[in-house]
């Protein structure tokens, strides 16, 4: 066991695991974050996808020893005042079906507009093509992000 | 706006209650319409019947009875039952029913929710109507006839008087229940056919909807299960010394004879446990299957004569110049984004389960049956799901996860790997198909014949159809042509690769073989394989199909074939380097086609358009509609491309979305999305998109390169 200390969501968080642990099981068992999803414990698919220092990052395939002292945002701290851009893009273009893959979609799409404001398509699939979405949900997606990185959506959105 | 809420506080009504209830009402058994009225009933609360409850502070919920895996279920049916009652969308809220006995069979499959509950959702509304109306008029000492239902209120024109549904739902609760009210015209409508945004959209872009995985009770552990690999081994002996130094492990054992399971206090822990498990396998009689031995199998098969599934005049007495040509297609897995769970809570005497499935009762009664219960003693809630596509029509997650609780004394999560899942799974059949035709002088069909040669997945069940038919084709195997003289033919083979029922099922076989070679004919008569296609379909020809319960009308598949080519331009020139496929198809009482359009890059298809016109009778959710067809599409690409789990040495050589690889986003083409005005009744809309896709982009495939594609996938 290792005792780990952690910046989740802008909260310093102390956990004690075994150091190898992925931090997916951390934030979803210990830390009781559930929106960050498992989908293929390979970092194949991007459901897990959350923020660590910024970066999007595969948190299946990422030992918690590695983020020590790191900040890590998850999808409940995304929208730190209320929903994101991107979360009120998701909404507006109606993305979800099944849902279970949208929030490491967000969370990778919003990486992409935090280090490139206004995407072209081409940046678009090369950010998200790590992402998958078993229901097809792609067109929409490329349109919530387009909508966000417009500026197009109400204010109050925080980025 | 609409809340949901996993039905928490629902009345478990006993089967023995239900029929008695039902036989007062002077219904019989008239399941899921009307909820026993007395004792049991909160006086205060309007509740007619099992689908909703209306309460004085005007509270109006709605009891979604089948299960949300991403078709907008939980949005489609209240907005039936809503346009009924004339209900204030904004005031309806939801509750998801677990496994009961008041809705019938609650199997969420099919395409089925929203064409088998249009008539019951829509008279639960329209009875709770009827009844607000006459509690209005009593109340003021007027006319029924007077008095009005909209948005929520009954209205007195007269005397400008209006009251809330909430203010007259104790006294709606004391009235008779009509058993004969009327229905709205399509015409009236005003929540069914609107663009209503989904009710789950918003919990699931935060993060907070809760789905199977995302279940959590006090004290719960999680499980995962060691099966054997190999189809039909089983476990001799295993050693779990070194699992149980993992921090956290507080149980290993045996689950079934296939099968140990590894509790710990965090998935991790259980994960670490089972990897550092050693068991002693027995691989049994399937040792040495591979994919080879399967595949001819169903050469084998093809030997044999079949069941008939349609024929019409006699193909056997046609002469004249034939056509032939062979199809196959492999196993295919579901692979849904969620992988599979359930949670359970054993306590002796009774068994709860926080299930994501499409069968909750089915769920019930095997865990009864597993654990020496009743089913009475089961109570099944049912959870959101990351993705369904048939592979939850499975219970084997729930029966895993009530044995652990079980044996290790503790509530439990079952949780599958990516890998379990796709080795562990059941899968689409494969199946080989032989299509012949007898030609005219003009290339068409006076003879037309498709024998298709599968393992059948219920008949591997032991619940075959008649004559060994599997009853799953009489939805998704229907020829809509009109030639003269048809055979469809099924021939049942045998495999111990374990087989499930995917999103289309039977259809997506059907479909690649008899579009692609329709499409053969064409270009063999030189004729545009639109043309051809509507020749077939033509007036003349026009009469009803009937097969099995659903009667095929022709001119709906005209319809939808020549609003696709409209849409996307058929007969317009494309830029140079692209080419085009069409295909049709009619399953799940629905028509669709759909025109592929596409580049060759490397000598791989890339899909860039994809224009898809379907008949669907009543559109309940255009939005929706515009969600599920490309979905259907997608998914069906993806299977097209590259799905195919193939076995060696009896066991599944795939394991994750590596060697399995799903459609991303980079090769996802635009699906446009036209429905044909209709006021028919609604039919399915998950899965009728999918069996035209493969042909259409083997027909594009043809059109670019003069390569016929007979064998899915198609590979790069």
């Amino acid at each position: 066991m290792a005792d780990i200390t952690l910046r989740v969501n802008g909260t310093e968080k102390k956990v004690s695991v075994p150091a190898e642990t992925p931090l997916l099981w951390v934030l979803r068992d210990t830390l009781d974050l559930p929106g960050t999803k498992f989908g293929c414990g390979a970092g194949l698919c991007g459901a897990c996808t959350v923020h660590v220092d910024g970066s999007a990052t595969r948190s299946c395939s990422t030992p918690v020893s590695q983020v020590q002292g790191k900040s890590i945002t998850t999808i409940e701290g995304l929208g730190a005042n209320g929903l994101h851009v991107l979360q009120q893009a998701w909404i507006a273009e109606e993305v979800p079906q099944c849902g279970y893959c949208q929030t490491g979609q967000i969370m990778t799409a919003a990486a992409l507009l935090a280090s490139t404001p206004n995407p072209s398509d081409q940046q678009i699939t090369q950010a998200m093509n790590g992402n998958l979405c078993r229901c097809g949900t792609y067109e929409r997606i490329r349109k919530a992000i387009r909508r966000a990185a417009s500026g197009s959506m109400a204010a109050g959105g925080t980025r | 706006m609409s809340t949901i809420s996993v039905a928490k506080k629902t009345p478990s009504w006993s089967r023995r209650e239900f029929i008695a209830a039902g036989a007062a009402a002077g219904t019989g058994l008239v399941i899921g319409f009307f909820l026993p009225h007395g004792e049991k009933t909160d006086k205060k609360v309007f509740s007619p019947n099992a689908y909703l409850r209306i309460t004085p502070d005007n509270k109006i919920t709605v009891v979604v009875a089948r299960s949300e895996m991403g078709q907008g279920i939980r949005t489609a049916l209240p907005m039936i039952l809503a346009e009924e009652l004339e209900a204030d969308w904004k005031h309806i809220e939801i509750e998801q029913a677990g496994a009961s006995t008041l809705y019938g069979d609650q199997t969420t499959g099919g395409s089925a929710s929203v064409r088998t509950t249009w008539d019951p959702m829509r008279k639960a509304g329209a009875t709770a109507r009827e009844m607000l109306i006459s509690a209005a008029a009593l109340t003021w000492g007027v006319s029924r006839s007077g008095c009005t239902a909209q948005g929520g209120n009954i209205l007195h024109a007269a005397s400008k008087r209006q009251l809330s549904y909430g203010d007259l739902a104790v006294k709606a609760a004391t009235l008779p229940i009509p058993t004969d009210v009327p229905l709205k015209q399509s015409k009236d409508y005003k929540i069914v056919g609107q663009r209503l945004p989904r009710v789950d959209t918003p919990s699931k872009v935060k993060g907070e909807a809760v789905f199977g995985i995302d279940f959590r009770m006090p004290g719960m552990k999680f499980a995962v299960l060691s099966r054997c690999p190999t189809i039909g081994g089983k476990m001799l002996s295993f050693d779990d010394k070194e699992s149980k130094k993992v921090s956290g492990v507080s149980f290993v054992g045996k689950i079934s004879d296939s099968a140990v399971a590894v509790v710990a206090e965090s998935v991790w822990g259980a994960m670490e446990g089972r990897r550092l498990l050693n068991v002693n396998w027995d691989d049994g009689p399937n040792k040495d299957l591979n994919t080879a031995a399967v595949m001819q199998s169903l050469k084998q098969g093809a030997a044999k004569k079949g069941v008939s599934l349609f024929a019409l005049g006699d193909v056997s007495k046609v002469a004249g110049r034939k056509v032939s040509g062979e199809y196959q297609l492999p196993f295919m897995a579901h692979a849904p984004m969620e992988p599979g769970n359930c949670t359970a809570h054993f306590q002796g005497t009774s068994c709860e389960l926080w299930a994501p499935t499409q069968v909750p009762q089915d769920c019930r009664d095997s865990v009864a049956q597993a654990l020496g219960l009743d089913p009475d003693q089961v109570k099944v809630n049912v959870t959101l799901m990351g993705g369904g596509f048939g592979r939850r029509l499975e219970h084997d997650y729930a029966v895993e996860a009530a044995q652990v609780s079980k044996a290790a004394q503790v509530p439990v999560k079952v949780l599958w790997t990516r890998e379990d899942d796709m080795r562990s799974s059941t899968y689409r059949p494969a199946s080989l198909h032989q299509l012949s035709a007898v030609v005219d002088g003009a290339g068409y069909p006076v003879a037309f014949t498709h024998r298709l040669i599968a393992p059948s997945i219920s008949g591997q069940r032991g619940q075959p159809g008649p004559n060994g038919l599997d009853p799953d084709l009489t939805d998704e195997a229907a020829f809509v042509y009109g030639v003269p003289n048809v055979s469809l033919e099924y021939v049942l083979t045998e495999t111990v690769v374990p087989l499930g029922w995917m999103r289309s099922v039977y259809a997506l076989q059907a479909a690649f073989a008899s579009e692609t070679f329709i499409d053969e004919l064409a270009v063999a008569a030189g004729k545009d394989p639109l043309e051809y296609r509507l020749h077939m379909l033509a007036q003349n020809k026009d009469q009803d199909i009937p097969f099995f319960t659903t009667t095929w009308h022709p001119a709906r598949m005209r319809g939808v074939l020549q609003l696709a080519a409209d849409k996307a331009g058929w007969t317009k020139p494309l830029p140079a380097g692209r080419f085009r496929g069409i295909a049709c198809f009619a399953c799940f009482s629905s028509y669709v086609a759909e025109v592929v359009e596409i580049t060759m890059e490397n000598n791989a298809p890339q899909v860039h358009r994809v224009v898809a016109a379907v008949d669907c009778g009543q559109v309940v959710n255009p939005s929706i509609l515009e969600q599920q067809i490309p979905g259907g599409v997608i998914y069906a690409l993806g299977n097209a491309l590259r799905a195919q789990i193939t076995i060696e040495k009896g066991r599944v050589v795939q394991g994750n979305f590596d060697d399995y690889a799903p459609v991303r986003m980079g090769e996802s083409p635009v699906v446009e999305v036209y429905a044909v005005p209709s006021a028919e009744p609604p039919t399915g809309i998950g899965e009728p998109s999918v069996p035209p896709l493969a042909p259409a982009l083997c027909n594009a495939i043809y059109a670019a390169t003069k390569k016929r594609i007979r064998a899915l996938p198609i590979g790069t």
